[in-house]
This record gives C-alpha cells, sequence and structure tokens, in this order.
C-alpha cells in the first residue's frame, strides 16, 4: 500500500512540477506577494495630504497648524485663500482634506470661549476619512491638554489613560502579515489540489487510475500529500519571512503554530480534493477553487473584523478553514497564546478536512460524467 | 456588399467574407459559452455571489463592541460613567468586579476592551483631582483597536460633558473639531467598498474569462486547427474579445444595478460615462486575460496566473480597501501597474462624488494605454507562435 501512494506521490509530484511554467506559478508569486502585500496592507495612514485654509492671525492657530504639520501622518501640499477654493482641491483628490480655522479663532481662544476648527475631508473612502478624523482628534486633543496647562483653567475632573496590549504602537501591519501566511498557504494549496483530479479527469487519465489496484483511500493520499508538502515548505518560507524580514514577534510555540499548519493544511487539501472531484474540467475545477477562495478570504477576519458582519454571515464563517486559523496565527505570534487555548481553533479545522477528503474519496467512485 | 456600380469590387468582397467568418466565430463562441455553464456563471452568478459577500460581509463599522468595564467600589458616580456607555450602540458592556477577570476575558477574546475605574475614582472625582481612567484595548486588530479607542473617547467626552452640566461647572475644551465629510456624510463603508469591488469583480470576469478559455483551445489543440483555416489572427482575437466583451458588460450592467438598488449606493455621476469608463477597463482586462493565455498555452498555468496577478493585486493595490498614499514609495510605483487602480477612483468617483472630469480624464487615459498594451502585445506574442 505505501509503495503505491509512494509512488503517486512521485507522479503526481512530477506532473506538477516538470513544467517549468508551473514551478514558477507555484513558488515564485507567493514571495512577490509576500513582499509586496506585507508592505501594502496597512490601514495605518502616513501622509496624508492636507491643505490648510487659515482665516486667523494669531498664535493659537499657529500653534495648532504646527502641530497638524509636525506629526508623521499629515503632510500639508497646499495653502488656499478662499472659500471657493475648497471643493475644486477636494473633488480632484489632490487633498484628502482642508482644515480650515475662522477669523476669531486666537481671539475666542484667549478670552477662554472654544475655538472651532473646521475640517472638510473626503469621504470616497470612508474608512481613511474615519481614520484621518481620529488622528486629527487625537493631535487637538493634546493641543488642549498643553493649552489648558498654559492658561491656567480648570481641567477636566477625569482623564483617560489608554493602553494597547500585544501591539502597542498599534502597527496594522502586525495585524496584517500574519494573516497573510494563511492567505497564500490557502491559495497554493487548493489550486494545487483542486486542480490535481480534474486534470486527470480532463485527459480521460483517471478511469486508467480507477481500474488499476489502487484504491480509493490511497488515490486520496497520492493526490493530498504532494498539496501538503508544497503547503507546509510555503508556509515555513513566509513564516520565516514573517519572523525575519517583517520582525513581527512570535511570541508563542512554535509547535502550537505547526499543529495549526498542519491541520489548515489538510482542511484545505480536502476542499481541493472535493471541488476536484467534482470537476469534470480543469476550468471547472479553477472555477471552484475560486468559488471558495474569495468567499473564504473575505469571511475569515482577514481584513475585516467577522464582529461586524451580519449575524447570518457569521454563522457561515464557522465552515471557512481559514477563519480558525486567523485566530491561531494572531494568536501565537502576537498574543504568545498556549496550546489549550486554541483547542477550539483547532477541532473545527481537522473536522472540516476529515470530511471533505471523506466526500471527495467517495466522489471518485460516484461522480457521474 | 455592393459598390456604387452594383458590382462587387474584390476588397469589399474580402471584408465581407472577412466579416462572415467573423460572425461565424463570435457565434460559435457564444454557443460555447450557453453550453458550458461555467462561463455564465463567472459572468453572472460572480458578480451576485460577489457583491452580496463583500456588501454584507465587508464592513469597517464597528458596533456593539463588548467592552468589560471594571468597577471596584460601585457607587452613584461610576454608575453615571457606565451609563453613558450602556446608551451607546457602539458597546456592549460587560460589568466585572476585578481587573484579573477582566484581563481574562481581553486574553480569551470575549472583550475587546477593558475600563478600569479604580477604587478610588469616585474620591478623587469629587476633588477634581484628575481622576485616572485606565483604558486597555486589544491591539491585535490595529484598525479597530483604533476604531475603538475613538468611540471610547467620544463616550467619556460625553460623560465630562454631562458631569459638568450636573455639578453646574462649564465644560471647558478649548478646540473643537468640527467635522464636514464630503460625497459619504455618514461614513458608511459601503458606500466606498462596493464601487471598488465592482472594479475586483469586472478584473476578474474579464482575466479569468479569456484566460481560460483561450488557453483551452491552445491546449486541446483546436487553436491551431483555427489558424489553418483561412481565418485571419485579427478575426481570431476579435471573434474571441466580442463575446466576451459582451458577456462583461452584462455582468458589469447587473453589478450596477444591484448596488443602487439593492446597497443603496448613490450614483451620482453620468451612466453613460460609467459605460465608457467602464467598456475601457474591460478591453484592458480582456487583454490582459489574453496575455496570460497566449503566454501560458496551459489551462493550469493560466488559471493560476489569472489569479495571482489579478484577484489580489486588485484586492490589495487598487485603493480598493488600502489607502495607496500611505504604501512604501515602491509600492506605490508598482501600484501604477495595477488597471484596478485606475477604474476603483473612476468608480468610486462617478458613484459618490459625480462626473468630475480632472479624475476621470486622467484615470480613462491610463487605461487606454494599459488596454492597447496588453491587446498590442498580444497581437504580436499571437503572431510569433505561428512562425
Amino acid at each position: 500500500m505505501w509503495r503505491r501512494i509512494f509512488a503517486l506521490t512521485v507522479k503526481e509530484f512530477l506532473a506538477l512540477l516538470k513544467d517549468k511554467k508551473s514551478r514558477l506559478v507555484v513558488f515564485i508569486p507567493p514571495l512577490v506577494q509576500l513582499l509586496v502585500f506585507g508592505y501594502a496592507a496597512t490601514f495605518d495612514l502616513k501622509n496624508v495630504p492636507f491643505a490648510v485654509y487659515n482665516e486667523d492671525s494669531g498664535s493659537a492657530s499657529r500653534e495648532l497648524l504646527a502641530r497638524f504639520r509636525g506629526s508623521q501622518n499629515f503632510s500639508e501640499v497646499a495653502t488656499i485663500y478662499s472659500e471657493g477654493e475648497i471643493s475644486g482641491i477636494v473633488n480632484r483628490q489632490e487633498v484628502l482634506l482642508v482644515v480650515h480655522i475662522g477669523p476669531e479663532f486666537s481671539r475666542n481662544l484667549s478670552i477662554g470661549r472654544p475655538g472651532s476648527v473646521q475640517i472638510i475631508i473626503d469621504g470616497r473612502n470612508s474608512n481613511t476619512a474615519m481614520l484621518a478624523l481620529n488622528y486629527l482628534r487625537t493631535i487637538v486633543n493634546e493641543f488642549n491638554r498643553t493649552w489648558i496647562e498654559h492658561s491656567g483653567g480648570t481641567a477636566p475632573p477625569a482623564r483617560l489613560v489608554s493602553r494597547a496590549w500585544f501591539n502597542s504602537n498599534l502597527e496594522s501591519r502586525w495585524f496584517i502579515v500574519p494573516g497573510i501566511i494563511g492567505l497564500l498557504t490557502l491559495v497554493v494549496t487548493t489550486l494545487v489540489t483542486a486542480l490535481s483530479v480534474a486534470r486527470e479527469r480532463e485527459q480521460g487519465t483517471f478511469d486508467q487510475l480507477l481500474v488499476t489496484p489502487i484504491r480509493p483511500v490511497e488515490i486520496i493520499m497520492g493526490k493530498s500529500l504532494p498539496g501538503f508538502f508544497i503547503g507546509l515548505a510555503e508556509a515555513t518560507v513566509i513564516i520565516l519571512a514573517t519572523v525575519f524580514w517583517f520582525d513581527i514577534p512570535l511570541r508563542g510555540n512554535v509547535l502550537t503554530l505547526y499543529t495549526g499548519v498542519i491541520l489548515f493544511i489538510l482542511s484545505a487539501i480536502g476542499i481541493g480534493l472535493m471541488i476536484s472531484s467534482l470537476a469534470v474540467t480543469q476550468q471547472q475545477g479553477l472555477l471552484g477553487a475560486f468559488l471558495f477562495l474569495v468567499p473564504a478570504v473575505i469571511l475569515s477576519g482577514f481584513t475585516t473584523p467577522i464582529a461586524n458582519m451580519p449575524p447570518l454571515l457569521q454563522d457561515l464563517t464557522l465552515l471557512n478553514p481559514l477563519r480558525y486559523f486567523m485566530v491561531i496565527l494572531r494568536g501565537v505570534f502576537l498574543e504568545g497564546k498556549p496550546f489549550h487555548m486554541l483547542i477550539n481553533q483547532f477541532w473545527p479545522m481537522a473536522m472540516i478536512g476529515v470530511a471533505n477528503l471523506s466526500i471527495a474519496g467517495w466522489l471518485f467512485r460516484h461522480r457521474l460524467y | 456588399m455592393k459598390n456604387k456600380t452594383g458590382e462587387f469590387s474584390p476588397v469589399d468582397a474580402r471584408r465581407a467574407t472577412g466579416m462572415i467568418r467573423l460572425r461565424g466565430l463570435v457565434r460559435k463562441e457564444f454557443l460555447q459559452i450557453l453550453r458550458d455553464p461555467s462561463s455564465i456563471a463567472i459572468a453572472f452568478l460572480m458578480p451576485v455571489l460577489l457583491l452580496f459577500l463583500f456588501g454584507y460581509g465587508v464592513s469597517l463599522d464597528a458596533e456593539h463592541v463588548p467592552v468589560g468595564i471594571v468597577v471596584e467600589k460601585p457607587d452613584q458616580d461610576t454608575s453615571r460613567f457606565i451609563g453613558s456607555f450602556m446608551q451607546s450602540r457602539y458597546f456592549e458592556p460587560l460589568l466585572m468586579s476585578s481587573i484579573a477577570e477582566a484581563v481574562q476575558a481581553l486574553e480569551s477574546g470575549t472583550v475587546d476592551a477593558v475600563i478600569h475605574l479604580r477604587q478610588d475614582f469616585s474620591k478623587t472625582l469629587m476633588a477634581s483631582r484628575d481622576a485616572p481612567v485606565q483604558v486597555i484595548v486589544n491591539g491585535v486588530d490595529a484598525n479597530t483597536a483604533r476604531i475603538i479607542s475613538g468611540y471610547i473617547e467620544g463616550a467619556w467626552i460625553r460623560w465630562l460633558g454631562h458631569e459638568a452640566k450636573a455639578t453646574g461647572t462649564d465644560l471647558r475644551i478649548p478646540v473643537q473639531i468640527e467635522q464636514r465629510v464630503w460625497f459619504n456624510s455618514e461614513l458608511r463603508s459601503r458606500n466606498y467598498l462596493i464601487p471598488g469591488l465592482i472594479a475586483i469583480i469586472m478584473t476578474l470576469i474579464g482575466a479569468l474569462l479569456t484566460a481560460m478559455v483561450m488557453s483551452r483551445e491552445w491546449e486541446r489543440g483546436t487553436m491551431e486547427a483555427l489558424m489553418v483555416t483561412p481565418v485571419a489572427q485579427r478575426e481570431i482575437l476579435l471573434g474571441k474579445l466580442i463575446p466576451y466583451f459582451t458577456l462583461g458588460i452584462g455582468g458589469m450592467a447587473l453589478s450596477v444595478l444591484l448596488a443602487v438598488f439593492l446597497f443603496d449606493v448613490p450614483l451620482r455621476g453620468s451612466v453613460f460615462v460609467l459605460f465608457a469608463a467602464s467598456s475601457l477597463f474591460l478591453l484592458t482586462a480582456l487583454g490582459m486575460g489574453l496575455l496570460i493565455s497566449i503566454l501560458a498555452k496551459n489551462q493550469f498555468v493560466a488559471g493560476q496566473a489569472a489569479i495571482i496577478v489579478t484577484f489580489l493585486p486588485a484586492f490589495i493595490l487598487s485603493g480598493f480597501i488600502f489607502d495607496i498614499n500611505s504604501m512604501p514609495a515602491p509600492i506605490q510605483v508598482i501600484t501604477h501597474l495595477i488597471a484596478a487602480r485606475y477604474f476603483v477612483s473612476i468608480l468610486q468617483t462617478i458613484f459618490l462624488a459625480g462626473t468630475i472630469w480632472s479624475v476621470i480624464a486622467w484615470n480613462a487615459l491610463a487605461l487606454v494605454i494599459m488596454s492597447t498594451v496588453f491587446l498590442g502585445i498580444s497581437r504580436r506574442k499571437f503572431r510569433k507562435r505561428l512562425e
């Protein structure tokens, strides 16, 4: 039995790797993507372009603007002198926001009345707009605190002392890059396995395989192992890059992490083989892989939290192995979660993998086409 | 086709048979599309599925955030404080009695943030002595953590205002921000995600359809068979482009209808400009698919390549969800090679802001250049294959 599985595995590896182009698409793009996405996928705003429309000549407005300019998050690209210029410069997307300070600003502040700063912001990308407003609010709060100290007013009776745990500088790269490990491992493993049976079906060699003494279980093993090793190798390379290139702290146990990696690859292979056994042509296999991959990425919490989804979709994410793997990756990397706190993530992936592999094995023999 | 004197000229005749051949090719392609449900699925099922998933599934608007509030010594002051969190739809407060319990909840993920009121909270508050309120946010998801901190700050300022009113002192906040959000005043993330999503869907439809279909013909050898017929290469390419262009525009129209009528995204610009820009973009995407299939010539490689060079870059590098200005400079340069980037910008502008030519013209120009380059290279590579 093991010799047959071994022979089938070798044959699968050859089918996959003998062609230079398929070798390239399996190994190079994930690494390029890791680098590009690792740097590109960030919610942290830098150099947000803004324009200043200052009608005030006092020192308070200058002091406040100096704080905006001094921030790494913003960069002033234009100064405007009339209300009419605002719409043009925002419409053309030359600036994300305009800071408008009215003529009475400094005077109001000096006599103890509140001064207001108008922020006109482009809401075409509402997340960027919301984050920029949050950054501005932080700057204004700091300004207020120093202003009260200097002008000798009464401070509010309470003050907020905020801290962020696990990611104290709130770098979104720490959140996204471990997620990319899951994303790329899923894409590669699913694609490699989803097309493996479909290719044989299309070329007619699958019938030949079925009439040999090889049993369906052995076919499954033979078809799974190449995907497993490729997935494992790729996950390892990406994990190494995450730690040594992107400097993301790996606070938890490597064995815990790899328990997750192996179970996750198992579940991805299960889904890939199931798609493959349903598909008659490679095009259908690819389409199937795609129809699984896109929702799986979206509904995994990779970029946007699952908690924000409507309840029905939240329930649907329970079928998605990537959802569990994301929790494991971020838990082990950033929070240093121990094995026992992740058991609730491990067993659903194992179930998904076993269920899909069994269905795939059954379909090998029973799918009519 | 007759000329003025009513006779057939040889040039016209050649052109006419060319048209007949082209029509035949287009007809054959349409029949193939109708008989293999997977192309129809790509063109019509995928937009609907993706729009539903994204429309409902992708949201950056956090609501009902579970927050643990630790009150070491409950009294009137603390209950007023908690009250300001209870009222907000952003929070789902859970009362806890010790910080140890709260830390455990934070670590296991049952709460996203912890607010800690110490034993001496009321006492220092009464003395107006800067009572510290400790807040711990789970920073793993940095974006959400920032949004939650913003909410907490908002609730806190509201509470300060109430306190000031109750005690008769006036709360002094020297500078206040007065925000005006243009184009999307409620900051609904759906309004910007759905136009961007349409760009991604169109990338997929265009590139995946042509990449798979053409490479299948290479793999099966029907392309060689086609080449020995009198059909010109130009006609082969057009014969492929026309049906899939039609299919793609159909998918586009469906997506726009869903966006406007189901998801209530405002469409403030001109529908005609939207259609013209979509056609341009679709040509670019089809050209990309064509090029991939000509270079790959087998379905496995073509399919992989189509997904790798289209979907993921369109998702991450197009400005659809991640802000391009915040990326490092070399990555910003790379984004200029992603066709979806231009289309996302056009779509977000036409949908939310209106027909602003200064934005649309530049992006459209970029699309014209990209489609010419992709189709041109495809044409050349296609010819080379024959030699």
